[in-house]
């Protein structure tokens, strides 16, 4: 119980002090505690952050990550026939401008292009702020509850790299042909290289010396390139949404591009001559086109104040925005962001218990 | 690429020195991991390498045993805060099972301690206790060294060992009582081996029966077994797998953590773990010897008395009752605990059981209904049998006390 | 009240700081035989004045008084035994570079309305919501935390009590304290502020004596945890004649109510017999017996040190070594031959407090380094110049200035042996910032580093609350788990020092609890 307790508030440096002693193997393992955070291994709460990131299991491995073949869009496709075979209906390119709201309840959506769909529940998989203060009208909400919202912390941290290859990039530090490569590569030397990542988060750029985090799938999966050619996908902790010496342009992106390529570099010397073409993605693009706030990966940082019964806003911590008929279940919501798929869950537990109520 | 047959991620076994005569040896090619080892679960068949252990003579590789060295001015200080028994009566040349607990008082391991000098221990444990054995370091000057890779150990059990390991040169041998241990040495000149073999030999086992370990460098570990393969040919000697020993230690009533307890530092659920109260391990909990850890939790344990115990069961009909529940009554409604390990015994001839039971069914002589299901050539039925709370140790031959041991 | 007939006496306190003499009254009063077991040559451990350079005398460590509640003051009677205040309600003032400085005085925001109409209104708002999260947790402060998971009635009792003093703030103000009670203080201050200058001096308020950043979560309780400790009423004082007098006030309050002192009195270890703490042994080898023993030394110290692991259990003991007992605040004191001149200060003003923390960024760039082994490129600083209001402190006509510095790590990764002069300039330049002509008026300077306050105090790390006072080693689970309730796992023994609930500071709640935690264990 009071490890439990002090799981959520201590640091991921200290708690990791506490059960290993090799410098290489705690930075390798906070390198989860900073995923998508606002926060440094040495902040306290990110043992919580940490945790989070095993919470789930593959194929029985509790805590392992794996590949989903054909990319996570594929599982996000499974989950859409899974949604047309229970026979629900999606529509996309149908982007929702207004919640309807009829006799103080929720009523149905109205999309972009003017069209009303009507229903008696509305659920949002969007994050807090895009829900209520973009689709519903101000006057539905209590004023209050607005004001929390817009308290609700979603700075993005993280950038994103997806990277074309000629060829596989040789790594001279793993041993040729080991199955390392396969895997999940990290670039953290130390605690303090990612402490300082993150202190050049907090000054409003990106880090000098980021975590990286790069997957190179087509290993295992080579239908997501041409024959022989390679796909990396490169996560980068950390990134702002808004840089301290003025807004992100392209020279900018293309600056943080650079340092990132150049960081893999230094453990891959044919890494660059390898490359094809780099998509660079900073919070700004992962707003715009992901359509995650500010490119919160999480919908909502994850930190105390929006955590368990405070998540998105304390005292809406059960799905049900205060507009009778409105739900929400993105990761803004408990427990939380990742390919998890609980928060829709949980959201379904809660609206098929209000229909059961009222039937 | 990745392919069928490649784990998702890399868990590589060791292999034991006795890997290559062991996979020579094995007629099933049957090997399991053992911490982080890969041994041998049954050579030949289970009952022949069983009556090897209770009827000749028996070889069981236990190199994977996790073994610390541990040293220093407060060794046994250190190592009585340890244990919840009293090892300032473990002198040089001695050895003592021995448990240990958490804070709370429940059992984290259990292991032997062997004395090799004043201050200089081996400790022998299940699993790999590095994390609590420093955490229990905090404030006493020792040195603790995990060595499992450095000392190569087989046990050779059996009411012809010791006869065997006479034969074979270790003058003195038939001297060691039981829990002692000495330094002996193999000469080389008639063996397959070329040159004198020194190794420390212990009169201990997990059988119950006579037996003797034997704990040598890895270099000698071929050596070794070749002569006793050799010379123990006229004793019917086999090597046997950790099958045929799980018979032989429910017999003699000893506890295999993760099968009859699971060990506090790995329980998740609340109150799945044990203490060694309620383990029937009370002989090995001394309150008068100082403080230990978990002392003042089992203190309060004791003065609340036990709500549930781990019982030797003496069960009706000679089916083993695996993973069986038990109940009051033969109704099967009010359930009273379940059994932990089974087995029917070929020596004794009784189907025996270890199971965690509630107060107040733990006494002696009181009985139980242990819930079977007999498969009956595919057909399966449910069987409520009798079962009697009995006397551990189940099997408990002379011959294990006797010193010298007889000759054969 | 002299010890018992064989000798022993009913209780020994270990260490003489102001827990432990608050801690002592309290049980002298109850009619227990005490004896009070100090190691230095003064009592009051880390709230004592002494000379620093010939003729000047300064409050070696804490030098402001304002955690303890004044009900507490008034029960030991300080005042009758001689604590007067040389000032008190000590405005503050936030120094900015370019002079705009800005004081805020208690009740008097005319300033802040100056700098921000704005936020002259949400100061008064986030004074009245801390007001009444501060009521309801002071109570929580001044009694034993509950022990989770024992079941018995007085801990479920403790745990409902808790609960309905959260409840009783009402649903808005609840979910509020559940929800800023575990953010970082900069977040909450970019919520309603827009002064960089009252953001930084909340911030410095908020990280103070811990090893935290304004963005370091759980920042915002450690603000709301100061304010509640005086149960509301912050007001900053100066004892006449410095902290010392303090100490000896409540040295006084101990004596008249029985209870005996020894100073120059090292406790070298504490005597288990039968698993039972039944006295101690002097550093002299003298072997005093009491039926039970507190100490108010730091939890390693006792638990480590004094008692030693072989009576703990090995889980107890590795939590206790893992405490987070690194102190980060150094203390300078400069004998000046005159006053300085403030830029855009009158010498009246210098009477308050004076801090350089001039936005939540200036401190979290100071807190970076501590991070990484370093002291601050540019530090935090508060600041007194006692003999404005206490003359007395320094030769006729002269001044002593007393700062502390954040942050400057225990272990710094150069060693603090060939830093020190370097650091003492360090901030002295800041200060000559402010103050230019500081450099000509200093006739000597002394630097107090954490290893410095480790070896004068006696606290493991020279830490500010004797352990890191932070979300994990909290209330409940203060110092460690087995022993939040000031009951060491050995019978017979307490803690009653600031690595107990409810943390260090100049407060005396931790004695006084533990003093009734005795009283209730050990009747
Ligand atoms: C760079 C990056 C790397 C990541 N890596 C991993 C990883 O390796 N593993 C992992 O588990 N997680 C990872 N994550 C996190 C994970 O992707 C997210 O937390 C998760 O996808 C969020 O799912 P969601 O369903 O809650 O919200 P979203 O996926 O954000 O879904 C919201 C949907 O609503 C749509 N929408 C928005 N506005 C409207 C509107 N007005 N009308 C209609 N539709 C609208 C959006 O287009 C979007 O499809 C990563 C995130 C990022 C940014
Ligand atoms: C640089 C600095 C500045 C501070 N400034 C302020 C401030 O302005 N205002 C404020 O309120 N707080 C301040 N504090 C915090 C405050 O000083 C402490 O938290 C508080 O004084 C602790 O009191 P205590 O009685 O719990 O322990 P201590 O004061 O540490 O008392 C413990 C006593 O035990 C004695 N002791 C230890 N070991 C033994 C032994 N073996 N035998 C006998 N005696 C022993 C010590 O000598 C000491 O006297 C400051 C702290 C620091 C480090």
């Amino acid at each position: 119980m009071y490890d439990t307790l002090r799981f959520f508030t201590q640091s991921c440096a200290d708690l990791l002090d506490e059960y290993f002693e090799s410098e290489i193997i705690k930075a390798h393992l906070a390198g989860s505690s900073i995923i998508g955070t606002a926060l440094g291994p040495r902040s306290p709460g990110t043992a919580y952050v940490l945790l989070h990131h095993y919470m789930g299991g593959i194929d029985g491995a509790v805590g392992a990550w794996g590949f989903a073949r054909g990319g996570m869009g594929a599982v996000t496709q499974a989950l859409a026939a899974s949604l047309t075979a229970s026979g629900g209906t999606v529509r996309s390119s149908a982007t929702v401008e207004q919640v309807l709201v009829r006799g103080g309840r929720a009523a149905g959506v109205v999309l972009a292009d003017g069209e009303e769909i009507h229903a008696p529940v509305v659920v949002s998989n969007l994050d807090v702020r895009r829900t209520f203060l973009e689709t519903v009208a101000p006057q539905h909400l209590p004023p209050e509850f607005l004001a929390q919202v817009r308290r609700f912390k979603i700075r993005g941290s993280s950038g994103k790299l997806n990277i074309a290859l000629d060829g596989l990039p040789h790594f001279p530090a793993i041993p040729q042909g080991s199955p390392c490569t396969r895997g999940d590569l990290h670039v953290t030397d130390t605690i303090d290289m990612l402490e300082r990542a993150y202190d050049d988060w907090k000054e409003g750029r990106w880090s000098r010396a980021p975590y990286i985090d790069m997957l190179i799938p087509t290993q295992i999966d080579p239908t997501m390139a041409p024959h022989g050619k390679h796909y990396m996908s490169v996560f980068v902790q950390y990134c702002p949404y808004q840089l301290a010496d003025g807004g992100w342009t392209d020279a900018r992106r293309q600056a943080f591009g650079d340092t990132v390529i150049e960081t893999i570099a230094r453990h891959s010397p044919n890494f660059k001559d390898l490359i094809l073409h780099a998509e660079i993605r900073t919070p700004r693009e992962l707003e715009s086109e992901v359509g995650l706030t500010e490119g919160n990966i999480f919908q909502g940082e994850l930190t105390f104040d929006q955590l368990l019964f405070n998540r998105p806003i304390p005292g809406y911590a059960q799905y049900r925005a205060p507009l009778r008929g409105l739900y929400m279940c993105g990761s803004s919501t408990h427990p939380g962001g990742g390919v998890m798929g609980a928060p829709g869950a949980n959201a379904a537990g809660a609206i098929l218990a209000d229909l059961r109520r009222k039937a | 690429m990745l392919t069928a047959s490649e784990p998702h991620y890399h868990q590589p076994l060791l292999k034991t020195p006795f890997h290559e005569r062991a996979r020579a040896a094995s007629q099933l090619d049957s090997f399991v991991a053992w911490s982080g080892y890969s041994t041998v679960d049954v050579f030949t068949s289970v009952e022949q390498e069983y009556f090897a252990i209770r009827n000749a003579s028996s070889l069981y590789d236990l190199t994977p045993m996790v073994k610390y060295r541990i040293a220093g001015a407060d060794a046994l200080r250190f190592l009585n805060r340890l244990v919840t028994r009293d090892l300032s009566k473990t002198g040089p040349g001695r050895v003592a099972y021995a448990v240990w607990c958490n804070d709370e008082g429940r059992l984290i391991d259990d292991g032997t301690v062997f004395c090799i000098a004043h201050n200089e221990y081996r400790v022998c444990t299940a699993e790999r206790q590095l994390d609590w054995l420093s955490a229990s370091a905090i404030g006493f000057d020792v040195e603790i060294a995990e060595v499992t890779e450095e000392v190569a150990a087989l046990a050779v059990q059996g009411p012809t060992s010791c006869a065997l390991l006479r034969a074979l040169g270790l003058a003195g041998v038939e001297r060691l009582k039981p829990f002692e241990l000495g330094q002996f040495a193999l000469p080389g000149a008639a063996r397959p081996a070329p040159a004198r073999i020194e190794m420390m030999v212990s009169r201990t086992g997990f059988t119950g029966d006579l037996g003797y370990e034997l704990w040598m460098r890895p270099a000698d570990a071929e050596g070794v077994w070749d002569a006793l393969m050799e010379e123990g040919r006229s004793r019917a000697i086999r090597p046997v797998g950790s099958r045929a020993l799980n018979i032989a230690r429910i017999e003699a009533g000893f506890l295999l953590p993760n099968l009859d307890f699971v060990s506090a530092a790995h329980t998740l659920r609340v109150g799945t773990e044990r203490s060694p109260l309620e383990l029937g391990l009370a002989w090995l909990v001394d309150f008068n010897k100082g403080h230990f850890t978990g002392r003042r939790a089992l203190l309060e344990e004791q003065r609340r008395g036990p709500t549930r115990q781990l019982v030797g069961l003496d069960i009706e009909g000679n089916k083993p009752a695996h993973n069986a529940l038990l109940y009051a009554d033969r109704s099967g409604r009010k359930p009273v605990g379940s059994v932990t390990s089974a087995t029917w015994s070929p020596t004794c001839k009784r189907n025996l059981a270890l199971a965690m039971l509630d107060a107040p069914y733990i006494a002696l002589g009181s009985t139980v209904w242990a819930e079977i299901y007999l498969n009956r050539e595919l057909v399966w039925e449910r069987r409520m049998a009798r079962a009697r709370v009995v006397e551990r140790p189940f099997y408990a031959p002379q011959r294990r006390r006797a010193t010298p041991p007889a000759d054969f | 009240m002299a010890a018992g007939g064989n000798g022993q006496y009913d209780c020994i306190v270990v260490g003489g700081g102001h827990n432990g003499l608050v801690c002592a009254t309290y049980l002298a009063r109850s009619g227990r035989s005490v004896l009070v077991l100090e190691a230095a040559e003064r009592l009051g451990g880390a709230a004592v004045t002494r000379e620093f350079a010939p003729g000047f005398r300064v409050s070696a460590c804490a030098h402001l008084l304002h955690l303890m509640p004044a009900p507490l003051m008034r029960e030991l009677g300080l005042a009758g035994h001689g604590l007067k205040l040389a000032a008190q309600a000590l405005p503050t003032v936030a120094l900015s570079a370019d002079g705009a400085h800005l004081r805020l005085a208690p009740g008097d925001l005319s300033d802040l309305a100056q700098h921000s109409p704005a936020d002259a209104t949400a100061y008064a708002q986030w004074q009245a919501l801390a007001q009444r999260l501060t009521a309801a947790l002071h109570p929580v402060l001044a009694e034993p935390p509950p022990r989770l998971g024992t079941g018995s009635w007085r801990q479920r009792a403790a745990l409902l009590r808790l609960g309905w003093q959260i409840r009783r703030l009402g649903r808005r103000d609840m979910r509020e304290l559940l929800r800023i009670g575990g953010m970082c203080v900069q977040d909450l201050l970019d919520e309603r502020f827009e002064s960089g200058l009252l953001k930084g001096a909340l911030a410095l308020d908020a990280v103070l004596g811990s090893n935290l950043g304004p963005r370091s979560p759980g920042t915002v309780l450690s603000l709301l945890y100061r304010i509640a400790a005086a149960g509301g009423a912050e007001g900053l004082a100066q004892p006449q004649g410095g902290l010392g007098a303090l100490s000896e006030a409540l040295a006084r309050a101990a004596g008249a109510a029985g209870a005996q002192m020894r100073t120059r009195a090292a406790v070298e270890r504490i005597v288990v017999r039968q698993d039972r703490a039944s006295g101690v042994v002097l550093a002299s080898g003298e072997e005093l017996a009491a039926r039970v023993v507190i100490s108010s030394a730091d939890p390693k110290t006792t638990l480590l040190g004094l008692l030693g692991s072989e009576y703990l259990d090995a889980g107890f003991v590795r939590r206790v070594a893992q405490l987070r007992t690194r102190g980060l605040a150094a203390k300078l004191h400069l004998a000046l031959e005159a006053l300085p001149q403030f830029r855009g200060l009158t010498p009246a003003a210098l009477r308050g407090r004076l801090l350089v923390a001039p936005s939540p960024d200036y401190i979290e760039r100071a807190f970076n380094h501590a991070k990484y082994g370093e002291f601050s490129a540019a530090p935090m600083l508060e600041i007194t110049v006692p003999t404005l209001a206490d003359p007395a402190l320094a030769p006729p006509g002269k001044q002593v200035l007393s700062v502390i510095v954040q942050y400057a790590p225990y272990a710094l990764a150069a060693g603090w042996q060939g830093q020190r002069q370097r650091f003492t300039d360090l901030v002295i330049d800041t200060l000559a910032g402010f103050a230019p002509d500081l450099r000509r008026c200093v006739a000597s300077a002394e630097l107090l580093t954490p290893p410095d306050i480790e070896r004068e105090f006696r606290i493991s790390g020279g830490h500010w609350h004797h352990a890191e006072l932070a979300l994990d080693q909290f209330f409940m689970v203060r110092p460690v788990p087995g022993a939040a309730q000031y009951q060491a796992p050995v019978p017979g023994l307490f803690l009653c020092g600031a690595g107990c609930h409810p943390g260090g500071g100049v407060m005396g709640l931790a004695g006084r609890n533990a003093a009734r935690q005795v009283m209730r264990e050990a009747a």
